[in-house]
């Protein structure tokens, strides 16, 4: 039965290279977007990164070793994932290197304060992180830019909603196209599975061959799907780095991904393979 | 075996009553011809037999299974005792003629042993040895419902029913056909001819049920009847 299944592949070459092209075309439009996001998703990810949170210290707290001692404080608060001590000293430093040296004659570094650079987990919950960490004694101030932090989270809300938007339409029409791809070459084998139905073949029989073409037209549509999204996303992501913003944008490296985009692949591949093939003689099997 | 009482069937989708209060009894070993008009429920009846229609009332039995209850899961093995044969032939295209009727083998799960051994034996004994190897677009008419009658008999039917065997052949293949199905009856098979071929039926002395506007109009007058 299992060589019935890999007999009608070979006897129904066009339909099976149709239904492998159509898998692997789903796949890719689908993986394409997904991609997209998720690069899109990851960029916004290192922005944030760059929106940092100054806690300054109190200037009643000169003493470095002193001023130190409250970062254990600022990474108990909830929400931060990191904290950096600046002294006062490294500050000036880092603002002189920033601007012209002459408009900062005759200032010694008393006019900074120590200072302590804050990431965050998770930049939606700025507002509140900001409350608590004016809270944390000894801290005098604390800077953060809460505009940018709107901005970014309505970006990636906007992506992460139009993207699942797109994957959903997609995931619906792909599977028309394949029903019906897979419904036309079953049309003409309805012969054939009326013969079987005739001389008293269990329709789980009949099915079975159906089940495993479509399981292997699903694993090489997942398979190829997978070596050309490969191939495509690193055309793209190649000229793109050519062409422009060279050094901004630092695109996801396909490798990082490979493993999970070819299992979901196969996965997705197999399900409509396997859905499909059943699906489409379900009509003919109630006989 | 086939035992109809007062059964009754109408088409959901047309409404039309195709047959009304059909009684019959076909014995084990019998050889009956089911003789009528075209749209005369001749097909229905064959349909009700192979478990294609379920009837709308009454009671349908066929090899010892109740039709009337009978689960779509247990249809298979309520159709392996039966062996089909049909006018248009219904063999698949792309397998020769060994395949052809090893398929029905294979499709009930015998033994590749099985197989071989029986195979050819039915073969011979519808006069097609030698001809394994051909595809049926190869065989003429007559061969190819031959192939289709071989493939009815190779899993050992009780019964054989056959709808218009011999419509698409010319006389003298069809009285040779004929012929088969009365060596295959002699054989023990209970057979089931439908058929509106007077002169075939008349040239067989045979059981004779007449069916017209989904009535049984007579039943039993050997080896004659007409349309009147």
């Amino acid at each position: 039965m299992i060589r019935e299944g890999f007999r009608s592949i070979k006897t129904h070459g066009l339909m099976s290279f149709a239904t492998v092209t159509i898998i692997m075309a789903c796949l890719i439009i689908m993986g394409s977007v997904a991609l997209l996001a998720l690069n899109i998703d990851r960029l916004i990810d290192d922005l944030e990164d760059q929106n940092e949170v100054v806690a300054f210290v109190d200037d009643g707290l000169a003493d470095e070793e002193e001023a130190k001692a409250i970062g254990n404080e600022i990474l108990k608060v909830n929400n931060v994932s990191s904290v950096e001590f600046v002294s006062r000293a490294q500050a000036m430093e880092n603002y002189m290197s920033k601007y012209d040296k002459s408009l900062m004659e005759g200032i010694d570094e008393t006019v900074f304060r120590h200072r302590f650079i804050i990431k965050l987990h998770n930049i939606e919950m700025l507002k509140e992180t900001k409350l608590a960490l004016e809270e944390v004694p000894g801290v005098a101030k604390v800077r953060a830019h809460q505009e940018y932090a709107n901005t970014f989270v309505r970006i990636r809300n906007i992506v992460s909603g139009v993207s699942l938007v797109l994957m959903a339409i997609l995931v619906f029409v792909s599977m028309f196209i394949m029903s019906n791809t897979i419904k036309l070459a079953t049309f003409s084998r309805r012969e054939e599975i009326a013969i079987m139905k005739m001389v008293g073949a269990s329709n789980g029989f009949i099915r079975l061959p159906f089940v495993i073409e479509g399981l292997v037209l699903g694993i090489l549509g997942g398979g190829l799907g997978f070596l050309a999204q490969w191939g495509l996303y690193n055309l793209v992501t190649g000229s793109l780095m050519d062409s422009l913003a060279e050094g901004f944008l630092s695109p996801v490296q396909f490798m990082d991904v490979a493993p999970m985009v070819l299992v979901i692949y196969l996965a997705i591949g197999v399900l409509i393979g396997v859905f499909g093939g059943v699906n489409a003689i379900r009509n003919y099997l109630k006989v | 075996m086939v035992r109809f009482e007062k059964v009754k069937l109408t088409y959901d989708n047309s409404g039309t009553l195709a047959l009304d209060g059909v009684d019959l009894k076909v014995d084990e070993g019998e050889f009956v011809f089911l003789v009528g008009p075209s749209g005369s429920g001749k097909t229905s009846l064959m349909k009700l037999i192979t478990g294609e229609v379920r009837a709308d009332s009454g009671k349908v039995i066929v090899n010892d299974f109740d039709m009337m209850r009978i689960r779509r899961r247990k249809l298979p093995k309520m159709r392996r005792t039966l062996g089909v044969v049909f006018q248009d032939y219904r063999l698949i295209e792309n397998m020769n003629v060994y395949d052809n009727v090893a398929f029905a083998m294979r499709v009930v799960g015998a033994s590749g042993r099985d197989i071989r051994r029986r195979v050819p034996y039915v073969l011979e004994l519808v006069g097609l040895e030698g001809r394994e190897k051909r595809l049926p677009s190869e065989l003429s008419g007559g061969e190819q419902q031959r192939v289709a009658i071989a493939r009815a008999l190779v899993n050992s039917p009780r019964m054989i029913v056959a709808d218009e065997p011999t419509g698409n052949l010319d006389p003298v293949r069809s009285l040779e056909l004929m012929l088969l199905f009365e060596k295959i009856n002699e054989m023990g098979t209970t057979v089931l001819v439908v058929t509106h071929e007077k002169e075939l039926v008349n040239a067989f002395a045979k059981r004779v049920v007449k069916i017209e506007d989904g009535h049984v109009i007579s039943d039993g007058g050997e080896g004659y009847f007409s349309y009147e």
